[in-house]
C-alpha cells in the first residue's frame, strides 16, 4: 500500500531532511511514525501524499508512483489518501461543517448529500454542536478534529495523520483513537505521525516507526524484538 | 453549478476589482467599437464610390458599326463585366449638354460634334479593382479603331489603398486593444487567484481535478469579458446616436459584428484566466 524505496529529501541550502528511507505498509495496518521535533516526519507524509517529490528513490502509493504520477492525476492519489495536517489547513471565514463538506464539494458529490456526510463525520470526532462554527471561534482542539473529518469524509483507503492529537487532551485524544482503529478493522490503512511516546504504548498492536534526523532508526517489523 | 456559483460569488466577494475591470474591459472595448463603427461606414462610402468605376472606351469617328458590335460582344464575355453600353456621337452630346450646362451653347453653335462615340465597360461588384479595370481596358486598346480606353488608373488605385489602409488599421488597433482588454482582466483575476490561492492549494490536497478549480475562474474571466464587452456596445451604440443625431447620417454596425465581438469578449476572458491560473495548478 505505501512503499518507500530508498528515499532521500533534500532542501537547497537545509541538507536532508530524510536520507535513505526504506519502509512497505501493507494492506490493513496501523502505524505510528515517531521521532523527535524536526527527525523529518512531516517531511515523509507530505511525500506520501505526494504534495513534495523526492529528491532520490521512489514512494509508491496503491497504484501510483512518485515517478510517474503526473500532476494532473494527482487528485486520484489525494481521493484515496485522506491527509490530516500538522497546521490543519483549513478554510478560515467558513464554518466546521462547510470545511468538511469542502472535500465532498470539490470531488463533484451532490449538494444533498454533502450536508448530512459532514455532519455525521463531525459527530465522529465529537464536535456534533460546533458544527455550524466558523472556524476562528474554534480552538486549537476543536480546530484539528475538525481536519480529521475532512480527511475521513471522502472514504479514503489510506489515512496520513500528522500529529492529529497533539492539541487534544486525553478524552478526545481516545475518542481519535478508537475511531481510527474501528476504520482501520474495517480496511483502512493508518499511517499516524506523533511525537508521544506514551500514545503508542498504549497502542503495542501497531507497528512502529521511528526517525531520527532524518534516516529511519526503529521498525518493528523489521528489528529485533530483543534489541527494542 | 459549482463553477457557476462560485464565479458569481467572486463577483460579490470583490465588486470594486470586478466592477473596475469590467469597466476598463469596456472602454478598451468601446475603442474597437468606435473603429468598427468608423471603417464600418468608411466601407459604406467606398462602396457607393467603387459602383462608379467602369471603363470607358472611346471610338474612332470612322469605326464600323459592325466592329463595334463585335468588340462590345467580346466586352460584355467577360466574367467581370455586367454590362456594356454604347453612347453614340449624339447621345454624348446630349449628356454634355445636360451635365455641363455651361458649355451647352458652346457645343450648339458648334457645327461639328467633338465629342467622340463610346462603350461604357461596367463591372460586376466586387470586381472593380485596379487589375480587372486594367485588364478590361487593354484588351479593348488592342483595338485598331479604339481611340482610347480609360478608367481613372489613379484614383481607382487610391481608392484600393484606403480600402487596405482602412482594413489594416482597424485589425491593427483592434487586436491591439483587444489585447489591453484581455491583460486587464488577466490581471484582476491574476489578483483574485492571488487572494484565493491558499483555498486552491486546499483544493488540491483535497482532491479536486485541475479543470474543476479551473472552471469558475474561467468563467469568472469570461463573464467579466462578456459584461466589459456588453458595456462597449453600449457606449458605442450611444456614440452612434449622438453622432446620428447632432453630426451627420451614419449606418450602425452589422448585429453580427456585435454578436462577433461580445463572444469575443467573453473568449478572450476566459483565455486570459486560463492563462493566469496555469501557474498555480502546477504547483504541488
Ligand atoms: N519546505 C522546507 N524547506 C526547507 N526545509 C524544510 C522544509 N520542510 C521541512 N524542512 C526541514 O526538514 C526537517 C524535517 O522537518 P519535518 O517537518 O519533517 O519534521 P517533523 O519530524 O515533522 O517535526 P515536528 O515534530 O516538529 O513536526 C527540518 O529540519 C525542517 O527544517
Ligand atoms: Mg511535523
Amino acid at each position: 500500500m505505501i512503499e518507500l524505496t530508498h528515499v532521500s529529501k533534500e532542501y537547497p541550502k537545509r541538507g536532508y531532511a530524510l536520507h535513505d528511507v526504506s519502509f512497505h505498509i501493507k494492506k490493513g495496518e496501523f502505524a505510528f511514525l515517531t521521532g523527535h521535533s524536526g527527525s523529518g516526519k512531516s517531511t515523509t507524509m507530505r511525500l506520501i501524499h505526494m504534495a513534495e517529490r523526492p529528491t532520490r528513490g521512489e514512494v509508491r502509493v496503491a497504484a501510483f508512483s512518485s515517478e510517474r504520477v503526473t500532476e494532473r492525476d494527482l487528485w486520484k492519489v489525494r481521493r484515496r489518501v485522506g491527509m490530516v495536517f500538522q497546521d490543519f489547513r483549513l478554510l478560515p471565514g467558513r464554518t466546521a461543517v462547510e470545511n468538511v463538506g469542502f472535500a465532498l464539494e470539490v470531488t463533484g458529490t451532490p449538494q444533498k448529500a454533502i450536508q448530512s456526510r459532514a455532519n455525521r463525520l463531525l459527530t465522529q470526532v465529537g464536535l456534533a454542536s460546533k458544527a455550524g462554527a466558523r472556524v476562528e471561534e474554534l480552538s486549537g482542539g476543536e480546530r484539528q478534529r475538525v481536519a480529521i473529518a475532512r480527511a475521513l469524509v471522502n472514504d479514503p483507503y489510506i489515512l496520513l495523520a500528522d500529529e492529529p492529537t497533539g492539541n487534544l487532551d486525553d478524552r478526545a485524544t481516545r475518542g481519535i483513537m478508537d475511531l481510527f482503529w474501528d476504520l482501520n478493522a474495517r480496511g483502512m490503512v493508518v499511517l499516524m505521525a506523533t511525537h508521544d511516546l506514551e500514545l503508542t504504548r498504549r497502542h503495542p498492536h501497531a507497528r512502529f516507526f521511528e526517525l531520527d534526523q532524518g534516516k529511519l532508526v526503529y521498525d518493528s517489523a523489521t528489528a529485533d524484538p530483543v534489541a527494542s | 453549478m459549482y463553477a457557476m456559483r462560485e464565479a458569481l460569488a467572486a463577483f460579490r466577494r470583490a465588486p470594486v476589482l470586478t466592477g473596475l475591470s469590467s469597466g476598463m474591459v469596456g472602454l478598451a472595448l468601446f475603442v474597437v467599437g468606435l473603429f468598427s463603427l468608423s471603417t464600418y461606414n468608411l466601407q459604406i462610402a467606398l462602396s457607393a464610390i467603387e459602383e462608379r468605376v467602369e471603363v470607358v472606351v472611346y471610338l474612332r469617328d470612322d469605326a464600323r458599326q459592325s466592329e463595334i458590335d463585335h468588340l462590345l460582344g467580346e466586352l460584355a464575355a467577360f466574367e467581370e463585366v455586367s454590362q456594356v453600353n454604347y453612347v453614340s456621337k449624339r447621345d454624348a452630346l446630349e449628356r454634355a449638354q445636360r451635365d455641363l450646362p455651361e458649355f451647352g451653347q458652346l457645343f450648339i453653335e458648334s457645327e461639328v460634334n467633338p465629342l467622340p462615340q463610346s462603350l461604357e465597360v461596367e463591372l460586376r461588384p466586387g470586381n472593380r479593382t485596379p487589375d480587372v479595370v486594367e485588364q478590361v481596358a487593354s484588351s479593348a486598346r488592342n483595338y485598331p479603331f479604339v481611340e482610347d480606353a480609360l478608367y481613372g488608373e489613379e484614383w481607382v488605385d487610391r481608392l484600393f489603398a484606403l480600402r487596405r489602409i482602412g482594413f489594416a488599421s482597424t485589425a491593427v488597433l483592434g487586436l491591439a486593444f483587444a489585447m489591453v482588454a484581455a491583460l486587464i482582466i488577466g490581471t484582476a483575476l491574476r489578483i483574485a487567484i492571488f487572494a484565493r490561492r491558499d483555498e486552491i492549494y486546499i483544493m488540491r490536497l483535497v482532491g479536486a481535478r485541475n479543470g474543476f478549480i479551473r472552471r469558475p475562474f474561467l468563467l469568472e474571466g469570461a463573464l467579466a469579458g462578456l459584461v466589459g464587452a456588453v458595456l462597449a456596445a453600449a457606449l458605442t451604440y450611444s456614440t452612434y446616436r449622438m453622432v446620428y443625431a447632432y453630426l451627420f447620417e451614419v449606418a450602425w454596425i452589422p448585429g453580427s459584428w456585435v454578436g462577433i465581438g461580445l463572444l469575443a469578449g467573453a473568449l478572450f476572458g476566459a483565455c486570459s484566466s486560463a492563462v493566469a491560473i496555469r501557474r498555480h495548478l502546477r504547483e504541488v
